[in-house]
């Protein structure tokens, strides 16, 4: 089981607002879990370089100019709440 | 013309020959998979334009333009995929009214060779499951037996397929989303090497793991489809800049000499007997041919399912970050917007907007990335990781593919695991380790266990190695048992 105060700290990092329930169950599912992830940590992997990107890559070289792909208007078209040209959001700062 | 039994290739050919018009052909398929809508529940929209752009497509016909391999072939696209004009929810509430002003390259090339957007499909919300119920719009049911899950992530493309409601469907793979579908509904799932195909307007969900890939009805329609969809792009800097092979074309049933590996588990106790048994006849069938199949083990296999799940959930906190509820997608409803705290906006809509096993992912790979826990969890599973692929290149110095089940089990009962998440993760551990290495793999239907449930073998290459599957997917599939074998619907 993992701590409750971790489970809030995990869901503040997250920006998620988990309510009380949720909290309690995801203790026990995230605890159980953690513990079966813990067997990775017997492989033995000492100076073994991580492996991230699976195939290898060639990088590529571009113009460095810009694209107009969508509009101003068509990405604002998704936006759950503007004002004229500009995202609607509560004070930032 | 027999439009469920026609391959993608005649349809196409019949198209723009004018035997049918693609409007006859759309409408079919339209009918078609309206009216098994409430049985599956496999789309979550369709495309209202279907028949007027079937028409335009037409028209082209008959003022002599070529307009493609796939003309008038009507598609059903899974809902991670970006579809100018159409909704593309991800199967989550976060983005149910989200109208994306892009094609993802894939759908863009497919519409390039005349093909048209039939719908969008179901499955698990942002690809995390692997039986399509946790999708925001309902679960989907196997049309084979409507008491099982399809499978997933891919659930609805798997449906669409064996129930025939579209010819040619896509899918995304992340940890065997396309390949366990494909093998609980019986038919072809093809997921190419990670980089073979632009993941360019495709939801992200664990980027370094995800590869667009497709559904068919047979290993031919599945090879062209692949050529269509595959190659570089300069709007994904990790599509390889390799040459597509013209594979469909160059398809042979001759695989006398190859050398096959056949994967063997330290602990096979959960391999379910009717699997067992496809397995047997899938090497019979091998042997009958002339290849040669040869035993491997693999070092720390068992580890690929915790490895997966936490490089993925790792992956998809940091992805899912996006959904801040301000350029797109959900915000929680407000009254007052402008005394509002900001950590409460986000909070609130995040939390409104992803389903509760989107939130537990998130949740873990927060913990995986936090200070003080990243060289435990995410270091170590990448340094794990990376033992794993090359072992696999180990098999591959002396084999040409590797043969595996795609799942311990064929497909389970709706429910039945849906309440216990980590014996759900467990179901994958024929499917992740392909992903993490990022080798093109398959599955190929070769059984039906009782209950009307299909079983699919996998077969898996090396790195950009797709001709060599291809084939001895295509010469099996002329001895497949259950070649032909077709779910009524």
């Amino acid at each position: 089981m993992l701590d409750k105060k971790i489970i809030q700290n995990l869901a503040r990092l997250a920006r998620l607002n988990i309510g009380e329930p949720e909290a309690q169950e995801l203790s026990v599912q995230l605890g159980k879990a953690l513990s079966y992830f813990e067997q990775i940590s017997k492989i033995e992997t000492n100076g073994i370089e991580p492996l991230i990107t699976p195939t290898q890559l060639r990088s590529y070289w571009r113009e460095d100019k810009a694209h107009q792909e969508v509009s101003t208007d068509e990405v604002l078209c998704a936006a759950p709440d503007k004002s004229g040209r500009l995202f609607r959001v509560p004070p930032v700062v | 013309m027999d439009l469920i039994k026609s391959s993608v290739q005649e349809i196409a050919s019949a198209v723009q020959a004018k035997t049918i018009s693609a409007r006859e052909v759309c409408s079919f398929f339209l009918e078609r998979a309206q009216r098994l809508q409430v049985d599956y529940n496999a789309f979550i929209s369709f495309n209202e334009n279907l028949l007027l752009e079937a028409e335009m497509i037409d028209q082209r016909i008959l003022r002599g333009e070529n307009v493609g391999l796939l003309a008038g072939v009507p598609l059903g696209i899974k809902d991670m995929f970006c579809t100018k004009g159409l909704k593309t929810t991800a199967a989550s509430k976060m983005l149910e009214n989200f109208i994306p002003p892009y094609d993802a390259t894939v759908v863009a090339r497919l519409k390039r060779q005349g093909a048209l957007i039939l719908g969008k499909l179901n499955q698990d919300e942002f690809a995390m499951g692997s039986s399509n119920e946790t999708s925001y719009f309902g679960i989907c049911r196997n049309p084979w037996n409507k008491d099982l899950v399809p499978g997933g992530s891919s659930g609805g493309s798997a449906v669409s397929q064996a129930a025939r409601l579209t010819p040619l469907n896509l899918g995304t793979d992340t940890g065997g989303s396309i390949r366990q579908p494909a093998s609980f509904c019986g038919v072809v799932g093809v997921k190419p090497t990670y980089g073979r195909v632009s993941r360019h307007g495709i939801i992200a969900y664990a980027s370094s793991l995800d590869q667009a890939g497709v559904f068919a009805d047979s290993v031919s329609d599945a090879a062209l489809a692949l050529e269509i969809i595959s190659g570089f792009d300069d709007h994904d800097g990790t599509t390889a800049q390799i040459d597509v092979p013209n594979w469909s074309g160059l398809l042979s049933e001759n695989i006398k000499g190859l050398r096959i590996g056949l994967l063997q588990l330290k602990d096979s106790s959960a391999l379910e007997n009717e699997v067992q048994q496809t397995m047997d006849a899938v090497t019979e069938a091998l042997k009958e041919m002339g290849a040669e199949v040869v035993p491997i083990q693999m070092t720390h296999l068992e580890a690929a399912v915790p490895v997966y799940y936490l490089i993925a959930a790792s992956e998809a906190s940091s992805n899912l970050a996006r959904y801040d509820g301000v350029r797109y997608g959900y915000r929680a409803p407000f009254e007052n917007l402008s005394s509002l705290d900001l950590e409460e906006f986000y909070g609130r809509t995040r939390q409104e907007g992803f389903g509760a096993e989107v939130r537990r992912r998130i949740m873990l790979g927060t913990y995986f990335l936090s200070s003080g826990y990243y060289d435990a969890y995410y270091n170590k599973a990448s340094q794990v990781r990376r033992i794993l692929s090359q072992d696999y290149q180990r098999v591959f110095a002396s084999c040409d593919l590797i043969l595996s089940p795609v799942a311990a089990s064929p497909a389970f009962r709706i429910g039945e695991r849906i309440s216990d998440p980590l014996a759900m993760y467990l179901n994958d551990i024929y499917t992740t380790s392909i992903n993490l290495a990022g080798l093109p793999a398959m599955s190929l239907p070769f059984g039906i266990a009782t209950k009307n449930r299909p079983v699919g073998v996998q077969l898996i290459a090396d790195h950009f190695q797709e001709q060599k599957m291809l084939n001895v997917a295509f010469a099996l599939e002329q001895r497949s048992p259950v070649r032909g074998v077709r779910c009524h619907v």
